[in-house]
């Protein structure tokens, strides 16, 4: 049953990214793609666990080391994301 | 599920909630920055949450990770030139595959013998796409941020035997996926996902030339997203799972986008570097008019209607401040100046646009190739900047040509056109421009910034 449910969110989360994206403009193509790095830094929260828990040295080294790269990703990828957004102006109604 | 865990899964809830509105407001340039905000609250609601997680017992290491990997990233994301964006998503790219490579080793590593023998075929499975989509978005990521860096060089290193090399790659993820997932207690059998995974990545992105790296870029962003996915999917954690396939729809569609916008299959992109290259057809004939800035500038004086089409070169040349000054300049002289963009312009989906706005560029004054090519007759003048492949011709009138079929700008339709280059070679494609030829085409030489800047110090000496 859980892998019946986790295909579930699989599904419903794959047509709603779908939909989502489809409607983002061309000229925001590239904030949207640093945007994805920092949404998929979200391996964060799985490495988090991994890094803090007692599984042994192995895990804890593997584990920080994710935590690292996927800091990397979050805090990077809104940053720069936020900055290239900023640049975004209309034209001024003189 | 205990107390604790019941208020974890209702934040992440949250959080998806949030990337979700996130990515929503996305979807224009004036609620974009908002958008963006909302989504990193939510990641930080996501992370906070899970540092209450009961089998976290220790954080000096979580905050060592983190402080380095969030020192690094904020550091990168205030230095980076706007040029150098595909080389920077591209190594987070990587990053975010080795991430996610990285945390379904831990995973493994963490189950001790019991906790093997009890774990369902399912889960072994989902951790083997884990460790080979991660180890393959990060050696892919890495070659592609190399060539985009110009660290390697930017051309399809082809040989023969790659064809026969990529098969065997598949073949042997196949053996030895099976053999991790009925052996998962045998550490071995990780160690060759891994080394095929890198391999793979490797030898999969060496053999795409420079011109197609929107594609790659847009595909293995995707696949950052995918790993996560599956990494979710092994470790049962749902806000991995739903976040992972946003951003792997994400990457798949401007993928798909990239593909239509040079008429080419994925397969195409991805396997061009095993076809054969394509003999030259017809010949070109006739004369490369050149012309000098001076006389660019008594043309554009006179001109009502300006169409700027940039392209890659503008963004080597760092020509973007230099063309927002002249286009200062000529709307003061009362012309109107629109700019054009195809979808492969650039290294990355979006590239020209960012760099345009970099220089104060206006964002509704750009339009896309469907929005200027019916009224292309009524510019007097089209400049076209660094860009090759996506105004030639060629694509419409050569059927012998390696882009025929492709849509370009079709920029010769304007009255004037200029074309601001180096030299009369071929562009990255490696495809004879008949553009250039054109009666009604200029060819201004030189580099881009300061053939700009004469322009524009005629316009001041005026």
């Amino acid at each position: 049953m859980e892998i019946i449910y986790l295909l579930f969110i699989v599904l419903l989360a794959a047509f709603l990214g779908f939909e989502l994206i489809r409607k983002v403009p061309a000229t925001l193509h590239t904030p949207l793609m640093s945007g994805s790095n920092a949404i998929s830094g979200i391996t964060l929260v799985g490495a988090l666990v991994a890094s803090g828990n007692d599984n042994g040295v192995l895990t804890t080294i593997l584990g920080t080391a994710a935590v690292a790269l996927a800091s990397i990703n979050v805090v990077g990828g809104y940053l720069v994301t936020d900055r290239m957004l900023s640049m975004f102006k209309k034209k001024d109604k003189k | 599920m205990n107390d604790i865990a019941t208020i974890i899964n209702l934040a992440y809830v949250v959080a998806a909630a949030l990337f979700i509105l996130g990515l929503k407001l996305l979807s224009h340039p004036d609620s974009a920055k908002r958008g963006n905000f909302v989504s990193a609250v939510g990641m930080l609601i996501a992370v906070v949450v899970t540092l209450l997680d009961q089998q976290i017992i220790s954080y000096q290491w979580i905050l060592l990770g983190f402080v380095i990997g969030g020192a690094f990233g904020a550091w990168k994301a205030k230095t980076v030139e706007m040029t150098a964006m595909p080389e920077m998503v591209s190594l987070f790219n990587g990053f975010g595959g080795a991430a996610s490579l990285l945390l379904g080793w831990a995973t493994l590593a963490g189950m001790n013998s019991v906790v093997v023998q009890t774990t369902g075929a399912f889960t072994f499975i989902t951790l083997f796409f884990t460790v080979l989509v991660g180890g393959v978005t990060f050696s892919g990521s890495v070659v592609a941020w190399g060539k985009l860096s110009g660290k390697l060089s930017s051309k399809a290193v082809i040989f023969t035997g790659l064809r026969e090399l990529s098969i065997l790659h598949i073949i042997a993820m196949l053996v030895v996926g099976y053999l991790f997932t009925t052996q998962p207690q045998n550490t071995v059998w990780l160690y060759c996902i891994i080394a095929l995974a890198l391999s793979f990545g490797l030898w999969a992105t060496i053999s795409i030339g420079g011109a197609d790296m929107p594609v790659v870029i847009a595909l293995l962003n995707s696949y950052s997203g995918i790993a996560a996915t599956a990494a979710g999917l092994a470790t049962g954690n749902t806000i991995l799972i739903v976040t992972g396939l946003l951003v792997g729809a994400s990457g798949l569609i401007l993928t798909n986008i990239m593909c239509k916008a040079m008429n080419r299959s994925l397969a195409n992109v991805l396997l061009s570097g095993f076809a054969k290259p394509i003999e030259a057809g017809e010949k070109i004939e006739g004369e490369i008019k050149v012309l000098s800035a001076q006389d660019a500038f008594y043309v554009l004086e006179a001109a009502q209607s300006v169409l700027v089409i940039p392209g890659y070169g503008m963004a080597v040349a760092q020509a973007q401040h230099a063309v927002r000054e002249m286009q200062s300049l000529l709307e003061d002289n009362g012309c109107t100046v629109d700019y054009a963009i195809h979808a492969v312009a650039g290294r990355m989906p979006g590239h020209m646009n960012v760099l345009l706005a970099e220089a104060d560029v206006p964002y509704d004054q750009l339009y896309e190739m469907d929005d200027v090519n019916p009224r292309m007759e009524n510019y007097d003048v089209a400049i076209v900047i660094g860009a090759n492949d996506v105004v030639n011709p060629a694509a419409k009138e050569m059927k012998g040509s390696p882009i025929y079929g492709m849509p370009v700008i079709e920029a010769y339709r304007a009255k004037t056109v200029f074309v601001l280059k180096r030299s009369a070679n071929a562009g990255f494609a490696g495809v004879d421009n008949p553009l250039f030829f054109k009666d009604n085409t200029r060819m201004v030489l030189g580099d881009a910034k300061e053939t700009i800047n004469n322009i524009v110090r005629e316009f001041g000496d005026d």
